[in-house]
């Protein structure tokens, strides 16, 4: 939490603001539909493209929605709201200012928490407040480059799009928790259903705020907006190097000013931005077009009743049925199927550690060597449960049950016939052992005189040996129980 | 007699008679338009074509007995109201030449109803003014004497229905821009309670007290004209979704119990002697008709015009933000997007506009919104509070409605201020989203028409069409200009 | 007394570029109308509610379902530049 520098101890203080846009069928405020991949200019009205005379109406989903959200992060959903407008000028907006929220955002306190190599910590969310978003502009002319662009070229298919702002309180203080923030975020948006949260379509967007002061300073420091972060890898590298930026300039004499600043991925830095003409005045007031929205207990009530289980809870009830941390951390936030496999398995009397092991292992390993979806693949509950039986029958190594859990994967069938087929059976017929551990024993007369004089160590040799001429399929624990028994 | 000089409900019995063809009608008022225009100016535009198709849809409906109250009945429309590729310029040269791809719900009302929609009609650039000498596109002229205006904002709309250009129009009142007008005319106009009519395709200036209501020759047609746009629609989140409360019943009950409520601070002090006189014998003769005058006051009325002008200009300044020459209207050459937006609207908005939209900038930003906006939203509400406290003891409300009658053009064009406190009795009914309407009350000395205004409560309606129609049985339906001087 | 303001600025705000002239007249047209305007400073509204909205509605909502857009030629063609999928502006100031 703490940088050392040259100068001293400084504390970086960071806070989030992320932009999800949601994914409802229609617009904020007008019919159009949410599709920002159409052909340019398509999915436009006389709403979202701010013709003299059109209002909005607010499309109710969007609002049950960021509550939706809000109620996941803790927050309250404030009983008495109104959308604002924010005046600004550009050619993204069209109406000449943005609906938006002020001082009265959909949802406010709320809290989120993140975890960084093992240390906890809880992120505070001062409020999510619901707005539309903004036109996509693309800069035309010589090799596209912004500062060489002759014009630019405006769609306005995103314009009026759904965009829920999240923002957390300064209660960050490295790269990786920003980075840790933005992630269980998404997973929580993802959980709800109510985005796709794509941060390389821009559908999950976020801007950090990062200053630094002295250690033990009360006050902060004056904050910089770092913005255009499309990874979590560069919001987490961003941040870093912004603290570093801050950190130096003030050792080298200068003051940091309130800016906003562009991080640039290929150099690694952060630029200042030309300043705006004009300071900032968004010179808000309550959005007379709109009435205002009254969501009382019972509005919020069966949207609270209908909240899916998030991801933190579901790691909670995983670990509690016997997970190891890192593997509930893991299928917690894993794909629905997943995530329903693993529990009709556990419910049809399967381990929940092993058939949980698969899942995060071998499952996804064989899934990323194949590169294909869980959803392609034949794999049902029933398999899982089979294999396990097949595993506690002795019947199957775990080896084996991996190999067997490849070929069902690869649709060959179930778990009993595939390893019946591939001939993976392990021996447990104690007979059947008997004979070749007799051979072994006879082909090596030194070893064994030492197993039998106590050197333990040796159970592995004799057993590797075993299963070398059995072909891996001898249960390795019988075999050891037949060597104990003939010393 | 021209079939343009009937009123609407006369026109609608001869075209049921069949006496009368909705071609005939509306040829006769093309007619005379094209006589009085050179002189009056009062449409921006006027679509031969499409009234003589409407005309000819009309008859078609009429003889298939599907005809409703507007069928083949000739309208005009202020320009502010957007008409689907017909030209809507709001009388800005920002906004020259655009030509809408949808129809405003209280325009596709009026045409599905078979209303002959005539042209568009001139106005105050953005309904900024209360003469139309803030038209980009020239002033319009009062026919009772030209060299005066004929009131505004929606002055040519007025004009055309005192002339019979038109036999009713719809305007838009934001502070009086309905009611001014009607009065120096000597026509009937009505500002419906805010909510009744939809403002989904009226090109806005003030969002929260902007209201479409008609210009009739008569009370009954005021009532008929609003019917056909009045209801629900689900484009307006701010439309009222009740049922419209219907004046017809009680429309003839007379003025016997009315309680009439005389303002203190409404009383017409500062106006004219003329209007005042007109005004109490207005009020004499309601009261020997079996109306009880009842003195109230509302003191948080005493700043009107501030709050007014505070709070329109505010939301304008928001309002007209999406005129930046990107997807219509006008655009000056710019290297930058920024300086392209700024030259755009530095040349397309007309000075009146200009003012107003730096006034309503600086009563939002930082620094002076509480002082300024803020406190004009409060007195609003005191204003409101007044009202409701008024209409415990009375059921309409009295009031001149302009303090003068029709002025000389250019005569207060130098002076913002003198223009803006013309607008004193119209814009209390603004601010508390009341329907009020304007009645002509006969005329000065000099022959020019004086209006009487009644007040009522949010959807007090029928009351409202009531009083009014019990004033104009009083004072009968006011006399026409004489054609001889405004025909070219 | 005339309130004084500071014109360019507010113009700055409102994007409109006007000749020196110009807002100097209007910068002492929006004293006095502001001179006049501040009368209601004097009323007391301590404890008094803003109104936004004359009626007092509230939840106004649609349901999420699409309507029909508008055809993109009929959109563009209204426009002062554009190509034949965009509209077409000059390249933002602060877009560096």
């Amino acid at each position: 939490m703490i940088v050392e520098s040259a100068s001293g101890r400084w504390e970086p203080v960071i806070g989030i603001e992320v932009h999800v846009e949601l994914e409802t069928k229609s617009k904020m405020f007008c019919g159009c539909t949410v599709d920002t991949e159409a052909e340019p200019n398509t999915n436009v009205c006389p709403v979202c493209l701010a013709l003299p005379g059109a209002l909005p109406v607010i499309n109710e989903r969007a609002i049950e929605w960021i509550a939706r959200i809000g109620l996941a992060l803790g927050c309250t959903v404030t009983p008495d709201t109104v959308f604002s407008r924010k005046n600004y000028f550009y050619a993204d907006i069209p109406k000449g200012y943005q609906i938006s929220q002020f001082d009265l955002p959909v949802c406010a306190d709320g809290h989120l928490d993140i975890e960084v190599d093992g240390v906890a910590s809880r992120v505070g969310i001062e409020r999510a407040h619901m707005e539309e978003d903004t036109a996509k502009s693309q800069h035309a002319g010589d090799g596209g480059r912004i500062h060489t662009a002759t014009s630019t070229l405006v769609d306005f298919n995103r314009a009026g799009v759904p965009l829920v702002e999240i923002v957390s309180r300064p209660d960050m203080h490295t790269g990786a928790q920003a980075r840790a923030y933005a992630q269980a975020l998404r997973q929580v948006v993802l959980a709800l259903d109510v985005s796709d949260a794509k941060l390389e379509e821009g559908s999950m967007r976020f801007d950090a705020n990062v200053s630094v002061r002295p250690e033990g300073e009360p006050e902060l420091g004056t904050k910089v907006e770092v913005k255009n972060m499309n990874s979590f890898r560069s919001l987490e590298r961003a941040v870093d190097h912004e603290i570093s930026r801050q950190i130096a300039h003030i050792e080298s004499g200068g003051t940091v000013i309130q800016e906003t600043r562009h991080w640039d991925e290929a150099d690694g830095r952060t630029h200042g931005m030309r300043t705006k003409e004009g300071s900032s005045d968004y010179r808000y007031f309550t959005e007379p077009d709109l009435p205002p929205m009254h969501l009382d207990e019972d509005w919020v009530a069966p949207i609270r009743a209908a909240l899916p289980e998030l991801p933190e809870a579901r790691a909670a009830r995983y670990r509690q049925m016997g997970l190891e941390a890192g593997a509930a951390d893991v299928l917690a936030p894993a794909s629905p199927r997943a995530r329903e496999l693993f529990e009709s398995a556990v419910g049809a009397g399967g381990d929940p550690r092993q058939v949980a092991n698969w899942l995060v292992q071998d499952v996804t390993a064989w899934l990323r060597k194949a590169d294909t979806d869980l959803e392609a693949t034949p794999l049902s509950a029933g398999h899982l449960v089979e294999l396990g039986r097949l595993v506690d029958d002795g019947k199957l190594s775990s080896s084996a049950a991996v190999m067997v859990l490849g070929h069902v994967l690869a649709g060959d069938g179930a778990p009993a016939g595939v390893a019946e087929a591939n001939d993976l059976i392990q021996i447990s017929d104690a007979g059947a052992l008997e004979s070749a551990i007799d051979e072994i024993i006879a082909a090596n007369p030194e070893e064994w005189e030492r197993y039998v004089g106590g050197e333990q160590k040796l159970t592995g040799f004799f057993v590797g040996q075993v299963m070398r001429v059995t072909q891996g399929k001898a249960d390795p624990k019988l075999v050891s129980q037949i060597l104990r028994d003939k010393a | 007699m021209s079939a343009a000089d009937l009123s609407i409900g006369g026109a609608r019995a001869a075209l049921d008679a069949g006496d009368l063809s909705a071609v005939e009608l509306a040829d006769a008022v093309l007619d005379r338009a094209s006589a009085t225009e050179a002189q009056l100016h009062a449409y921006l535009l006027i679509d031969h074509e499409g009234a003589r198709a409407a005309a000819v849809a009309a008859d078609e409906a009429i003889a298939a007995g599907t005809a409703g109250p507007l069928t083949g009945i000739p309208i005009a429309l202020k320009d502010n109201m957007v008409t689907e590729g017909v030209e809507t310029t709001c009388a800005s040269q920002i906004l020259a030449g655009w030509e809408p791809p949808y129809d405003g719900t209280a325009v596709a009302k009026l045409k599905q109803s078979g209303a002959v929609i005539v042209g568009k009609t001139n106005l105050d650039e953005f309904a900024m003014g209360s003469s139309t000498e803030n038209s980009a596109f020239g002033t319009s002229r009062n026919p009772w004497d030209t060299d005066r205006v004929p009131g505004g904002s929606s002055g040519g709309s007025a004009v055309s229905v005192a002339v019979g250009s038109a036999l009713g129009a719809f305007g838009s009142d934001t502070g009086g821009s309905i009611r001014q007008p009607a009065a120096l005319t000597g026509t009937v106009g009505f500002k419906p309670t805010y909510g009744l009519v939809s403002r989904y395709g009226l090109i806005a200036f003030a969002s929260s007290l902007d209201q479409i209501g008609p210009f009739a020759r008569d009370v009954d047609d005021a009532l008929t004209l609003f019917e056909a746009v009045a209801g629900h629609d689900p484009m307006d989140s701010t439309s009222w979704d009740g049922a419209v409360p219907d004046a017809r019943p009680t429309l003839d009950a007379g003025p016997e119990g009315l309680r009439v409520g005389v303002v203190e601070e409404m009383n017409g002090e500062g106006a004219d002697p003329q209007v005042l006189a007109r005004y109490r014998e207005v009020l004499s003769a309601l009261e020997s008709a079996g109306a009880t005058l009842v003195d109230v006051s509302m003191p948080s009325i005493a700043h009107p015009v501030s709050t007014y002008y505070l709070i329109a200009p505010a939301e304008a300044s928001a309002n007209l933000a999406r005129f930046d020459g990107i997807r219509y209207g006008h655009r000056a050459d710019g290297e930058t997007v920024e300086e392209l937006m700024a030259r755009t609207r530095g040349e397309g908005f007309g000075p009146e506009v200009i003012r107003r939209i730096l006034l309503g900038t600086y009563a939002l930003s930082a620094g002076y919104y509480d002082a300024f906006y803020g406190q004009a939203q409060k007195v609003r509400t005191l204003a409101i509070q007044d009202f409701e406290r008024a209409y415990e003891q009375v059921d309409v409300i009295a009031a001149p409605t302009s303090p003068t009658t029709a002025f000389k053009i250019g005569e207060r064009s130098e002076n913002p201020l003198a223009m803006y406190l013309s607008d004193v009795f119209t814009i209390p009914s603004n601010l508390s989203g009341h329907p009020a309407i304007s009645v002509p009350a006969g005329t000065d000395d000099a022959g020019l028409p004086i209006g009487f205004q009644l007040l009522a409560p949010a959807l007090g309606e029928p009351v409202l069409f009531r009083a009014a129609k019990a004033v104009e049985s009083l004072m009968g339906v006011s006399a026409r200009p004489r054609l001889e001087e405004v025909a070219g | 007394m005339p309130i004084e303001i500071d014109v360019a600025h507010v113009a700055r705000l409102a994007r409109l570029s006007l000749p020196e002239e110009d807002l100097a007249r209007y910068g002492e047209q929006l004293g006095l109308i502001l001179e006049h305007a501040a009368a209601i400073q004097g009323v007391e509204t301590e404890g008094v509610e803003p109104t936004a909205h004359p009626l007092g509605i509230v939840n106004r909502f649609r349901p999420d379902e699409v309507r029909p857009s508008l055809d993109r030629g009929v959109v563009l063609e209204q426009a002062p530049d554009s190509t034949e999928t965009h509209f077409r502006v000059p390249p933002a100031l602060d877009a560096s």
